[in-house]
Formats: structure tokens, sequence, C-alpha cells
């Protein structure tokens, strides 16, 4: 028995080989991934190395169009309505708008998950609670509350979040509560308790990870949501200000300019919808890298149809 | 004039799936005549029912792709016809019934409007196509048609549905009628009404009737002939009693050998020993409904206890009840002379380990997400006074190989293996915990006859070499006599007789146990046939 152990139990390569190599199987999310990587990267050290050159106004310069490339280089996607290269703007806001959108989604997230798992699996009592204060929250306009919050707190990155965070709880609330209860019926959680697991075993080994998946898939698309849902705030004057920058401001900035100065709005909407289709294709790679029945489909080589 | 009604030849059809090409039946032949029942009866995974999927249309290409053999209706190649023609056959010459009746009917519409929507489908008006309906309602017996033609099918139980599937299919008077495993997720009382009903109707009609089944009985209840189908190919075929009589082909040997209900029956084990769990006046009732009432008895240590009885009886309840997956409402559970319904959470926590459970279908009790240590090795995590984990790698591996797994499995996970692997491990898990007692819900009734028998071996077996005792549910009594020492059978939430194996066996006392044994089927033809003239005469002194 002792040399069956051996030969047969050798253990898997390290986690992050076989995870590197399943995401070198799918091009897409390994692109994905590089651009996410740059964003980031972009938004570390972005401000600290441009952030004079994207403040740096140029009057002749104004509305410059793209593509000429006898200007600086930070001028090759054009200049804004006072003459700022867009390209170094763009970089620069990456941090704010990174920070805002990755803080409010994790955020929302979080609490709503764990609001959701608590509705889903505790008391009636409970439940009832969580849900009516989500109905609260859901009939409230978010706009509204926004305006209220923001009113009466300074308007900050950190509030910002905040707020973007609280109107977003409900939808992360509501879909892993009615997850949780189909998932809490299943066999495999009948099992579990009559193995005499404990109720967090229960909620976090197996309720969760069905879950989980889901939520990542909300999450990427609520990434979107927030990042323009604050250039809105900050369009309203209770968001981000100038000299700040975000890409949904700069959205926004550009708007008057759309008919004749196109490039205003363009560019940081193009970097808006690269960041959220790449956090797409990356959730989609993760949903089938995290599901043991769908992960052959990464692991082994694919076969040419003939 | 053609031969045979219907003649399959040489067919083969092969599934291109990822993982490279299945061929799931390989050069298949075999035909039926009108007013005869040909029964395809094979484990899962066979291919039986690729061939009738075949016939009606219902493989969906790709990923399958007929490969080769003809279909013959009426001396016309029904391959060869294009879909509308093959349309108009479906459902009026061709029907066929499923397994599930509950899954094939449309939830949102009236019986009555989805037994005429068959014969609009095929051009009869309106009003002819009612009044036929209800001629139908009353021949398969739905009691009160005249009204229930406008009820939904949640408001029937599962025979009636399929009954009502079977009015569906006799419509437009097909001259066959395929049936695929019409009755295996029924009750044995209803599976033998069911049978009956069909081998009626089939007289009255003439048609030819194609029973697809796993189940040895129910091809000695009906069948005229039999196909054996193994792993795609026709492995035999033969009239009834000959093949069940004399098989030539070793896998069908092995089928038959497999079949439960001929052995010894075990003796009751002896008196003077002090019982591990005692159940007294055990009663649950969920709002006004009764779902077990007043329930008693004992299991002794080593001892297996069978509770039978049709769905619905209380046997499941009785299980969760005894897990405290469900409170009790009144009665007592006495484990050691411990009351189990009155346990506080941490007590129960220490008796979690002496009393396991097995589930019925092991695809849903094993989490998906898990790999097989992880699920094995739960049990040491969730008590970690049984083992320290350097040494949970060992004991796991020791587990599975108890069971007849290899130590090599463990880093899989549960989707990888078949259903007898995965209730195997599901027995590892509940052994982690070094159990007493192990409660099996409907435990085999989901696997093949041949892995019930080696699962029913392994079973034996853990109680011979550690002197588990089992709370066996079941419904499947030839299953229940090879392997119970006692037997409970319950009636609604009561239990209407208890006592040794043989003696409920042998010499029933309660006309339910006796009903319930005369339902069940036996694999041996002429068996069957004594059978149906006792049933025939339960139901004579009943009226």
């Amino acid at each position: 028995m002792a040399l069956s152990e051996q030969t047969f139990v050798a253990d898997a390569p390290p986690a992050w080989v076989s995870i590197l190599r399943m995401l070198w199987r799918d091009k897409f999310a390994f692109c994905a991934a590089v651009f996410l990587l740059v964003v980031i990267l972009c938004a570390l050290f972005g401000p600290t190395l441009l952030e004079d050159i994207a403040t740096k106004q140029n009057l002749r310069g104004r509305n410059a169009a793209p593509f000429d490339f006898s200007l600086h280089w930070t001028m090759w996607l054009g200049g804004d309505a006072l003459g700022r290269p867009l390209f170094a703007r763009i970089i620069v806001a990456a941090r704010n708008t990174m920070f805002i959108a990755t803080g409010a989604v994790i955020c929302s997230m979080a609490i709503g998950t764990t609001l959701g798992l608590i509705a889903g699996y505790s008391s009636r009592m409970a439940s009832q609670i969580i849900m009516r204060l989500a109905d609260v929250i859901m009939s409230f306009p978010s706009l509204l509350l926004a305006v209220i919050v923001l009113y009466m707190l300074a308007p900050s990155v950190g509030n910002l979040i905040v707020v973007l965070a609280i109107t977003r709880i409900p939808v992360y609330l509501r879909t892993s509560r009615a997850e949780v209860l189909e998932v809490r019926e299943r066999m495999f959680v009948q099992a579990a308790q009559v193995m005499g697991a404990s109720t967090n075993r229960i909620v976090f080994r197996h309720i969760l990870p069905v879950v989980f998946p889901t939520l990542v898939t909300i999450a990427t698309l609520d990434f979107a949501f927030v990042m323009l849902a604050e250039s809105s705030l900050s369009f309203l004057g209770i968001g981000i200000q100038p000299p700040e920058i975000t890409w949904g401001l700069m959205v926004s900035q550009g708007r008057p300019y759309l008919t004749t100065a196109w490039w205003l709005s363009f560019w940081p909407g193009l970097a808006i919808i690269l960041t959220t289709l790449s956090l797409n294709l990356l959730s989609n790679w993760m949903r089938t890298a995290l599901d043991p029945v769908q992960r052959w489909r990464l692991e082994t080589p694919r076969q040419k149809n003939a | 004039m053609p031969d045979h009604l219907l003649e399959v030849r040489g067919l083969s059809v092969d599934f291109h799936t990822v993982r490279g090409t299945v061929h799931a039946v390989r050069d298949v032949s075999w035909h039926l005549d009108r007013g005869e029942c040909l029964a395809i009866l094979g484990e899962s995974g066979s291919g039986k029912s690729v061939s009738a999927s075949a016939i009606m249309n219902l493989i969906d290409c790709p990923p399958g792709q007929i490969v080769s053999g003809e279909i013959l209706f009426d001396g016309k190649n029904l391959l060869k016809m294009n879909a509308e023609a093959r349309r108009q056959l479906n459902g009026k010459r061709i029907a066929m019934i499923f397994q599930d009746p509950l899954s094939h009917l449309n939830p949102v519409y009236t019986i009555g409007f989805q037994i005429e929507e068959i014969m609009t489908a095929h051009d009869v008006p309106k009003d002819k196509a009612r009044a036929r309906c209800l001629e139908l309602l009353q021949r398969v017996g739905i009691p009160d048609f005249e009204n229930k033609i406008d009820a939904y099918p949640h408001q029937f139980s599962g025979g009636q549905r399929q009954r009502i599937m079977i009015a569906m299919a006799l419509a437009l008077k097909p001259d066959i009628l395929i049936a695929d495993e019409p009755t295996t997720a029924l009750d044995v009382t209803v599976q033998a009404q069911i049978l009956a009903l069909l081998e009626e109707l089939q007289q009255e009609t003439g048609m030819g009737l194609l029973l697809i089944t796993h189940d040895l009985g129910v091809v000695a209840e009906v069948a005229d002939r039999v196909v054996v189908m193994n792993s795609g190919q026709i492995v035999e075929t033969g009239s009834a009693a000959q093949v069940y009589r004399a098989p030539k082909h070793p896998y069908t040997k092995k089928l038959i050998g497999a079949i439960p209900g001929t052995g010894e029956m075990a003796a009751p084990l002896g008196t003077g020993i002090k019982p591990m769990m005692e159940i007294n006046g055990l009663t649950k009732h969920f709002g006004g409904f009764v779902a077990l009432e007043d329930a008693s008895l004992t299991v002794l240590p080593g001892e297996t206890v069978a509770i039978v009885g049709e769905s619905g009886s209380g046997k499941s309840t009785l299980a969760k009840t005894l897990l405290r997956l469900e409170d009790a409402t009144s009665g007592e559970a006495l484990y050691h002379g411990r009351d189990l319904v009155k346990m506080t959470a941490s007590e129960l926590f220490e008796l979690r380990r002496e009393i396991q459970m097995v589930f019925q279908d092991p695809t849903q009790s094993l989490n998906p997400r898990m790999s097989v240590y992880d699920i094995v090795s739960e049990a040491f995590a969730i008590h970690p006074e049984i083992l320290p984990k350097a040494k949970w790698k060992n004991r796991v591996c020791e587990l599975l190989e108890q069971v007849g797994l290899e130590a090599g499995h463990m880093h899989r996970y549960p989707h990888q293996f078949s259903g007898g692997q995965r209730q195997r491990i599901a027995i590892a898990r509940a052994l982690a915990l070094e159990p007493k007692l192990v409660v099996c819900d409907e435990a085999v009734s989901a696997l093949d006859v041949s892995v019930q028998a080696q699962v029913i071996d392994l079973l034996n077996k853990l109680q011979q070499d550690m002197g588990l005792s089992y709370l066996f549910i079941a419904h499947d009594l030839p299953l229940v006599r090879d392997f119970a020492h006692r037997v409970v059978v319950m009636q609604s939430g009561r239990i209407v007789e208890q006592g040794p194996v043989a003696q409920i066996f042998d010499n029933p006392r309660m006309d339910y146990t006796r009903n319930l044994m005369a339902a069940s089927l036996d694999p041996d033809p002429d068996v069957q046939a004594e059978r149906r003239r006792a049933r025939h005469q339960l139901q004579e002194e009943a009226v």
C-alpha cells in the first residue's frame, strides 16, 4: 500500500503554475489580464511620472486632433479643451478611476454578499429585516441618495466610494440570497449537516463557492456602471472635481465638443470599454477555471475539429 | 408487403464530443411486429435509448451522427425521409412515452389542452379532439375525468401523470408505442398498474410496443421478446423466458446473476442483545400534514433494519428526523439510552460521529467543487479529534481502498466517476467518522443492477468487518429480502408491520404488505405470471 501511495498520489504542480498555464490556454483572457496589468501599473505610477505634463495647459494645442505625430508623443491622442495632452491625462486619471471603481465594487460586493448569505441562511426574522433594508435602498433613486450623502459629507474619493457602494449593495444582496436559498436545499449541504459541520463551514465551504462565480460576473458588469455613475456625480458637481480627473469625468467634459472634437470623449470612453471588456473576459475565464466540471477545457490541448 | 412493422437494420450512431468520438450504438438490428412487445434491456450507457431516439428523429446532429444502417417502417426507410414527412409519422403512427412524466408535461397548460394538441397538430378538428380526449382519459383510468380534463399536471400523482402521457401517446391510435423506462420513477404498486394498462391497451389496439428498460422484472411482466444490449451492441436476443432460463452471453449471465431476491434470507440476530437505538412513538407533522405518526422500532448492534413503503409513506421523514435534519413533533429516539430528539447542539455534534447517512443520489450528495480528498477528509476537519492533520492523507487512501477505489483517485472530482463509484465515495465519507449506525436512504436505487449488487456486497462486508448497523430505506423489495435482518413496512406515515425478513416475505400479515409483495416484479417470467394471477385475485377480493 505504501508503494501505491507514492506512485499514485503525486502532488499537483504549484497552484500559480497551473493557473498561468490555464490562463495561457485562453488567449482572450490572457490578453485581458495583460491589459489590466498595464492599467494597474498606470494607476500606480502614472500620476508620479506624468502629473506635471497632464495638467500643463497649452492654449495653442486646444482640441488638437489626434495622430499628429509632429507633436510631442503625449499629444498623439490629441489635446483637450485647454490643450492638455489626452494620453497623459488618461494615464493619470487611471488612478482615481480604478480606485473609486474597485473600491466601490469590492465594498458593495463584500457587504452585499455577506448580508445575502445571512439573509439566505439564518433566521426568517433576520432575512426579513435585511430584505426590507434592501428594498428601501432600491426604492430610493440612487442619484438622490448620492446628492444627500455628498451634501452632508464633503465630496471626496472616500465618500464617493461609500455612496456608490451603498447604491449597488442590493444587487449582490438579492442575487446571493436567491442563490443561497436554492443551494442550501441541495443534498451535499444536508450531507455536511449530517457530519456535524458548523454553519460557518457550510456557508463558506459549501455554499459560497457555488454562488461566487455569479457574483463575480455581476461585479465585472457593475464595474462599468460604477465608472459612469461616478462621472454623472462629477457632472452634478458633487463627485470628483477638477483638477482631479477620472475617465468618467473626461467623457462628460468632452461632451460639449462631441461634434467638433470627438476624441475628447472617445479615448477615455475607449479606456472604460477596454477595462470592462477585459474584466468580463477574465471573469469568464475564472468561472471556467474555478469549476472542476468545466476546468478540463483549459487543461487539455484543443483538438482540431475535422 | 414488408416483413415487419418496424425494422432496424445495422444501425450505428456516433457522438462527436470534444474528448473524441463515442460509438453510442454499433451495428444494431432488431424488428417489431404488430401486437408484439419487444423489450430492449440494458444498463445506463448501454445505448438502449439511442435506437429509439433515432426512430423518433430525436438525435441531435451534430454532435450525433447516424453512420450507417436503415430504419424501415412499413417498408419505408425513415432515415431517407425529410423532416416534414417524419413529423407526420411522429405522434400519429409512432408515439413515445418517457420516464419522467412531470418533466414532459408542460406545467402551464391543462392536460386536456396538451392531449388535444397532439390531435390538432395532425389536423383533427377541435371538437372531435375534445371528445376523443375525454374518451382517452376514461380509458386510461383517470378518476373524475370530465372535470380533471381542465386540471394542470401538478394536480395529478406520478402514476396519473404517466397515465396522461399514455393517453397522449394513444390519441391518434399509433401503430407503435415506444416506452422509455415508463415505470422507473413510480412505486411498485403503481408500476404494476401502469404495465397492466399498457398490456391491455396493446391487446385492444394491436399496436407494437417497444419497451426500453433496465429492469428484468418489467421484462418478465410484459415482454414477448427481449434484446439485451451492452456498450452499444446487442449481445443477446430471444424470448423473455428463453433469455432468463438459458442466457448464452456472459454479460446476460452476469446481469441475471446480479438480480437480488434469490439468495438466502438472513436469520434474525439472537435475542437478549441490548438495542443500540430505540425509537418510541416518533411523530412529525408538517403543519396539518402528518408525515410520521407514532413510529416505534429498535435497531440492534450489527443489524440491518430495512424500511420499505411507497413514496410518501414517511420513510425518508423518519431518517431525517433521526438525523435531526428535521425536528420531531413528539416522541423519543434513544441512542444507547440518550434521547436524540431532545439533544442540544453540542451533544448532537459528538453523536454525529456515531450516526451517519448515505444519500440516494451520489451526484447530488457530493459537492461538485470539492475533490475526493476534500470530501472525505472534511470529516476530519469537522471532528479534529479523530485524526491529526498529518495523517489525513494516509487515512483517506485507506478509506478509498476499503470501499474499492484507488488511492490515486483522491485528487479527482466527483463528475469524473461513474454512479457506482460516486456512491462508494459517499460511503467512504460516511465511514471516515467511524460510525456505528449508517442510515442509507435509497442508497442504491439510482444505480444499475450489477453496480447495485457490488455496493450491497460492500455494505455487507463493512458490516462484518466493523460491526455496523444499517437503517436501510428502500422501495426495492428483492434487494431488501437479500440484505436485511428485519423489515419495517410503512404506509402513509405509520408502521403497519414489522418483523424478521423471513416472516415478512413468506408470511405477511397485513393486506398492504401482501399487495406490496404481489406488485413487486420478479425477473422470472413464470413466477411473474403466477404473481399476476395472485394480484388479480387480491383485486377481486377487494371488489
